[in-house]
């Protein structure tokens, strides 16, 4: 119970503050500790509500105003077996008075539901770290299931820790005695009671959790009160059993934020919102085709809700379909949007192909998880980067844009939409699954602070023949840009047929003339090639004129883990620079030379160097490759120490 | 009864919302400039000539119009209609149209697609599209081959056929086009072929006028490696026995001329199995003649008279509008699902999205 903090490493981007008071809103004379972060892992059966907890905590953390960031790791399963190792699931969340940038490499306090949940999480917890069991699921069958001969809570085995053994389904049911609920009913609100104990500890407000509970089971009330009252008898318990004798405070980070309106939001939540944005600002209906797919259904869902935003959803027959659709729909003049994961990518391959033949803008949503093939479709991952960059027949360049947190998403998606809409092209927009799931406070924008993509649809000729015919060509270019006219059906005098087959430039008509192919095929590469995308930026500190020699460079959601990795190394007083990738097709024009400016350059990355491998190709740089394909993200001490290792050697 | 299409067409749901033609349309106004291509004598010359000759009946906007096909000798069609028009991949057509469709209600969709391309690379497409009942027209061109490639045979070929890919003869069962449409819940199902234009002109007009999908199967002839292939259906003499055509509200009658002026063979209901049979109504008179109803609900009927056609000889092949029935479509659903999410919740506000109701303020 000393220190909620487990080791120094833990600590390198801030200190532990020690002041310490009692009472507050804490029990009767109880210590009242302030801590600058915390990390809770809240682990139970797959049934056992444990996404539910996490998101209430979140939620209850974020209106708070602590910075946070969250991990939600659960199985493909449905339910698996209760009571299995395989069945456990998890919600992370780390949440301080300053900020921060992952959802935490070792948990400072472990909420196990029943022994699986222990057994499946303990290697993750540091020694000296609290963990909060419930003793009434540590019988003799559910701890033989997952193969504890012993009690670990009586054995010794868990000495190392701050063991809290709580009873919380007796609790529980004992609180919500006159209810009136089976046993079975008024066992499930045990997560509740959880909830509540910790919302104690952690002085979280409540009121937004009670209002959630009433609204969530607004059709059966006697099941929200039930829930609020287990909700506020673990609040109580924590308040007077003498086994919790500290709560923690962890102040909001008002100094991490500048000024603004926040609420916190999940990546294919902001993705969802960005893509809804975008449709406003280009003034543009928005079409989705999509077929459901881990991890990237949420944002089927979350679109269907929004049909008077002129937002059509559309749940296809397959993959295909869903690309098929959206393609159509972008030809007659929609902002057009398939959303998939990587074996959805596969199935989409040819329809990619045709759009950036057909040249028209579309974007291709692709959550990323564990492949290949089915992999694992609830874990992260980030291997579909060559097949979004190479994964078509022909040359058939396709932009790429990724965003590197959850709320960027939102500024990712604008950023797919512009390009898309601009060079009239089909655009991948690369998110994963950790990126998906995972939430940290957004500054909301302000609607007026969002780009203007507004399009200008072809609306008349846009050619003189040599008798002088005014015609149109649906293949002429524009000459900065090099995208064709957007000439959408109802428009009169631009009839036009279009196709995969290879197009004679300019007017679009059949061309099998080997001149015209190289040509048409060089000019979609150059269109492509020019599209403007921000110089990369930097983060290089030393100011001495020496700078650093080492450069680590990453795209997408590695963001977090190796900007706390890189203040890690800086903390220990080493120099390193860092800079992150959003475009990868095409590449910032400065990044050879940037690559070039370090001795060493590292990338670390959730595959097997497939961005390594982009950038030996392109430029020539002995990168070097840090993977891990594990379907979790990088832990930022790990990352630290192998960016230490490469400044060393 | 061109003036009386284009007169109705304000009220045929199918058509109501697309835009009229300013001025009286012909034939040319709907033929590209594009040369045509297919093989001297290929079946879907003919089924051009009847589409582009039948389009100014709708009168409809031509720059409202799209042909959207996918791969396959047929599926060049949309270079050769004068509207817009796209060349898709194989077998997607219904789906690119799909969203086409139900993002654009103000267009007339047409997709022009092929045996193959529809019935076995775009199966499952095809009969999403015609459960869903998106207003699309689709135009099924069945030759019974592939011809693009040069040759194999097709979901549609004869069993035992004899090609470059099957030379021992081909193995697998046929799919018959109609009983399959039937099967996925269309809305409209109708069979014509390629050198009757009249018939085949009748069949797209009641297709055009119909609100959901429509499926048009055409039997059309490849010349190169598959000539013949409907000839018991083309020639004179064989086709009055091997066509039934049927017509909404008549009598299900055909072959050769019965002293009522009615064909003197007759469909019939077999008391003893439920399913039809062919009767010579000299013989057994014309009590049980069925009286075809092209808008009854239960397609049960519909399945049936498919079914009479000998995949061999193709004797008793029914052609003509084998069903037309209302069903909701699927892109009005859709867009009275919009219209009453603003009824509900007013128009969207990003303002008010964005920010959600769960919000905290930092202050500088």
């Amino acid at each position: 119970m000393t220190s909620q903090v487990s080791s120094r490493a833990e600590q390198t981007d801030a200190a532990l503050v020690g002041e310490q008071r009692t009472s507050g809103n804490g029990g009767e004379g109880k210590e009242v500790r302030r801590l600058d972060r915390v990390i809770i892992r809240f682990a139970g059966d797959s049934g056992d509500g444990m996404q539910l907890t996490g998101d209430r905590f979140t939620s209850e953390t974020a209106s708070f105003g602590n910075d946070l960031s969250t991990l939600p790791n659960f199985p493909a399963e449905i339910r698996a077996p209760a009571g299995t190792l395989p069945g456990v699931s998890s919600f992370q969340l780390h949440f301080a008075d300053h900020d921060i940038l992952t959802p935490g490499d070792a948990p400072n306090v472990l909420v196990a539901m029943n022994p699986a949940a222990l057994k499946a999480n303990l290697a993750d917890v540091p020694r000296g770290a609290e963990i909060i069991v419930n003793t009434d699921e540590f019988t003799k069958r559910p701890m033989a299931k997952v193969g504890y001969a012993t009690s670990p809570l009586e054995d010794g085995s868990l000495a190392a820790y701050n063991v809290h053994p709580v009873p919380l389904t007796t609790l529980t049911v004992e609180a919500l005695k006159d209810f009136g609920l089976s046993r079975k009913e008024a066992e499930r609100s045990k997560n509740m009671f959880a909830l509540g104990l910790l919302s104690w500890m952690y002085h979280r407000p409540t009121e937004g959790t009670e209002k959630f509970l009433r609204t969530k089971f607004a059709k059966k009330p006697d099941i929200a009160e039930a829930n609020v009252a287990a909700f506020r008898a673990g609040w109580n318990f924590g308040e007077t059993t003498e086994d919790f004798a500290v709560s923690y405070e962890v102040a909001p980070a008002t100094q991490a934020f500048p000024t603004g309106t926040y609420r916190n939001i999940s990546g294919n939540l902001a993705l969802s919102y960005g893509l809804v944005a975008a449709s406003q600002q280009a003034d543009l209906p928005l079409y989705l085709g999509s077929y459901p797919i881990t991890p990237a259904s949420d944002i089927l869902h979350e679109l269907s809700k929004h049909k008077n935003f002129g937002v059509r959803t559309f749940q296809a027959e397959d993959e295909i379909a869903g690309i098929g659709a959206a393609l159509g729909a972008a030809f007659g003049g929609a902002l057009a949007v398939t959303t998939t994961s990587g074996p959805g990518v596969a199935l989409k391959s040819e329809t990619i192909g045709l759009a950036v033949s057909l040249e028209l803008p579309l974007l291709i949503v692709d959550i990323q998880r564990g492949g290949p093939s089915t992999g694992l479709p609830t874990k992260t991952e980030q291997a579909d980067l060559l097949q979004a960059m190479y994964g078509r027949n022909g040359e058939a360049p396709v932009p790429i844009v990724a965003p590197k947190t959850p709320a960027d998403c939102f500024d990712a998606a604008l950023d797919a939409a512009r390009i898309a809409l601009t060079y009239r092209t089909p655009v991948f927009l690369l998110s994963d699954g950790y990126l998906a799931n995972g939430s940290e406070p957004w500054r909301i924008p302000d609607v007026v602070e969002l780009p203007d993509l507004r399009v200008q649809f072809a609306s008349g000729p846009n050619h003189q023949l040599a008798d002088g015919t005014e015609v149109f060509w649906p293949y002429k270019r524009d000459e900065q840009t090099l995208a064709r006219p957007w000439a959408v059906p109802g428009t009169p005098g631009l009839e036009h047929r279009i196709g995969g087959i290879e197009k004679q430039d300019g007017t679009g008509n059949i061309s099998y003339d080997p001149a015209n192919h190289d040509f048409m095929v060089r000019t979609r590469q150059a269109k492509v090639d020019g599209i403007e995308v921000p110089d990369i930026e930097v983060d290089d500190p030393a100011t001495d004129g020496l700078g650093a020699n080492t450069l680590v460079i990453g795209w997408g959601s590695t963001y977090g883990p190796i900007t706390a990795a890189v203040r890690r190394v800086r903390g220990a007083g080493e120099r390193i620079a860092q800079a992150h990738l959003r475009h990868l097709n095409p590449f910032p024009r400065n990044l050879g030379e940037v690559l070039a400016r370090y001795d060493k350059v590292i990338v670390p990355e959730m595959n097997l160097g497939q961005l390594a491998t982009l950038l030996r190709a392109r430029y020539l740089v002995d990168a070097r490759s840090h993977t891990q394909v594990s379907g979790m993200p990088f832990k930022a001490e790990q990352l630290a120490e192998v960016f230490k290792e490469a400044i060393n050697d | 009864m061109t003036e009386t299409i284009s007169e109705r067409s304000s009220q045929i749901e199918a058509l109501s919302l697309v835009p009229k033609a300013d001025a009286k349309q012909s034939m040319k106004d709907f033929k590209s400039d594009q040369e045509v291509r297919w093989c001297p004598g290929c079946g879907d010359y003919a089924v051009l000539a009847a589409v582009q000759g039948f389009m100014p009946e709708l009168g409809l906007a031509k720059e409202n119009i799209v042909f959207v096909s996918g791969i396959g000798c047929s599926s060049r069609f949309p270079y050769y209609m004068n509207t817009y028009g796209m060349h898709s991949i194989h077998g997607r057509a219904p789906a690119i149209a799909t969203g086409l469709a139900s993002s654009r209600r103000d267009l007339s969709v047409w997709v022009v697609t092929g045996d193959g391309d529809a019935l076995s690379i775009g199966g499952n497409h095809l009969i999403h599209a015609l459960r869903r009942n998106v207003n699309l027209k689709i135009l099924l061109f069945n030759n019974r081959i592939y011809g693009l490639t040069k040759g194999q045979y097709s979901p549609t070929s004869e069993v035992g056929k004899i090609t470059k890919s099957t030379p021992m003869g081909s193995l697998d069962a046929p799919f018959n086009p109609v009983s399959l449409a039937l099967g996925a819940e269309a809305s409209f199902v109708a069979r014509t072929v390629d050198s009757d234009r009249k018939h085949l002109t009748s069949v797209l007009r009641q297709a055009a006028a119909h609100p959901g999908t429509a499926l048009v199967e055409i039997y059309q002839n490849c010349n190169i490696f598959n000539d013949g292939a409907f000839e018991a259906l083309k020639d004179k003499e064989q086709a009055q026995e091997a066509v039934i055509r049927l017509e909404h509200g008549q009598p299900i009658r055909f072959g050769a001329l019965a002293p009522d002026g009615f064909g003197s063979k007759g469909v019939v209901r077999d008391p003893a199995t439920g399913d039809l049979k062919v009767i010579d109504v000299r013989e057994e008179g014309t009590g049980g003649v069925l009286v075809h109803d092209a808008h009854n609900p239960s397609p049960t009927t519909a399945f049936a008279l498919s079914r009479l056609a000998d995949a061999d000889t193709l004797h008793h092949t029914p052609i003509g509008v084998l069903r037309d029935v209302d069903r909701p479509v699927y892109d009005t659903l859709m867009s009275e699902q919009l219209d009453s999410a603003i009824e509900q919740k007013g128009k969207g506000d990003l303002a008010a999205l964005l920010a959600g109701n769960d919000t905290w303020t930092v202050v500088g």
